[in-house]
């Protein structure tokens, strides 16, 4: 692959770096990378992604801007309220870099197109906000092994992890989803905006070092923080033998829909 | 092994280095990249990066007024 003037310029930064350089760059740029979710997580991981020239950028998300999500999701603007996110979010990263193809998807990821969708990517990211999709997102990257890393935010706190085929899964260290309405979602419980950055940016940068080779992945390790005392630790967690999708005898071998978020519910 | 020319007197950092390192990849390992570089910033710079990144720099010599002739092979 042949870079034009303008692309040597735009990723002079990158191709700078001896572990990403050149051929690096050429692996991001072919790269394909589907963000589930165009919200707090979902928002810094496209505008960074796209920043970097990701050659393909899958989004999906059935939702539409609303008003209060502007606090901390930073790639719809005030004009976006009321248009559907995956069309807001695709209009910001054309507009940062031509060169990335952007793929919306005006739904929902659910067991049904589950499958389908993760199937024509590389590498996945969960930018959902609530349990169920979460552990649905991370059995359907199991089953189909598929690398994706995990994101979570609440309050001032963040989590964070990576899966690649035959390290720890989701369900390793979070066996199943908490019962609804057990555990608020960060529009219940409310979030600080920017540690929704802090969390996706490490999303972001772990999608770019999966696509480049680069690093030590946050495989096998839990890292999370709490923004209010600024701790962050990384605990090791392992492959689970008596894990449900990824263990010795799963009892997880298809999609099932996830259950209603809690949120959801409430708002019936 | 095949040795290549390179034109970096109208760069600036850290385009200088940016470019060395686009046609560096192009070659084969063995191969030599002939960069011409002016002095001061240029010359102090795109010689010992190279060397860090892991590149072998064979020699520097002047090549005209202001401007040398770094040899690098990969
Ligand atoms: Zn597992």
């Amino acid at each position: 692959m042949d870079f034009r003037a303008d692309q040597i310029e735009r990723y002079s930064r990158h191709i700078l770096l001896q572990d990403i350089g050149v051929e690096g760059q050429e692996k991001i740029s072919n790269g394909k990378v589907l963000v589930i979710g165009a919200g707090g997580l979902g928002a810094p991981v496209l505008l960074y992604l796209a920043a970097a020239g990701v050659g393909r950028l899958g989004v999906i998300d059935g939702d539409v801007v609303d008003v209060s999500n502007l606090q901390r999701q930073v790639i719809h603007f005030t004009p976006d309220v009321g248009k559907p996110k995956v069309l807001s979010a695709k209009e910001k990263i054309e507009q940062i870099n031509p060169d990335v193809e952007v793929v919306a998807y005006h739904e929902f990821f659910t067991a049904d197109n589950a499958f389908d969708l993760i199937s024509g990517y590389d590498f996945i990211v969960d930018g959902t906000d609530n349990f169920p999709v979460k552990f649905l997102i991370n059995d359907a990257c199991v089953l189909g092994g598929k690398p994706f890393s995990h994101g979570g935010i609440l309050r001032f706190e963040g989590q964070t992890l990576t899966h690649l085929p035959g390290t720890a899964c989701y369900r390793c260290a979070f066996h199943s989803p908490p019962p609804p309405n057990a555990v608020p979602t960060c529009s219940q419980a409310g979030v600080l905006g920017a540690i929704a950055g802090m969390l996706g940016t490490i999303q972001a940068a772990e999608a770019l070092k999966f696509l480049t080779g680069t690093g030590d992945l946050l495989t096998n390790r839990l890292l999370s923080f709490q923004a209010k005392s600024m701790h962050f630790r990384t605990v090791t967690i392992r492959k689970n033998p008596h894990c449900p999708v990824c263990g010795e005898h799963p009892v997880i071998t298809g999609l099932h829909e996830a259950e209603q978020a809690a949120c959801e519910l409430k708002k019936r | 092994m095949a040795t290549y020319q390179l034109d970096i007197t109208r760069e600036h950092c850290p385009m200088t280095f940016v470019k060395t390192k686009i046609e560096l990849a192009k070659l084969k390992a063995g191969d030599t990249l002939e960069v011409l570089l002016s002095e001061g910033e240029p010359l102090e710079n795109v010689p010992r990066t190279s060397q860090e990144q892991g590149y072998h720099v064979l020699g520097v010599e002047p090549a005209g007024e202001k401007i040398y002739k770094v040899i690098i092979q990969k």
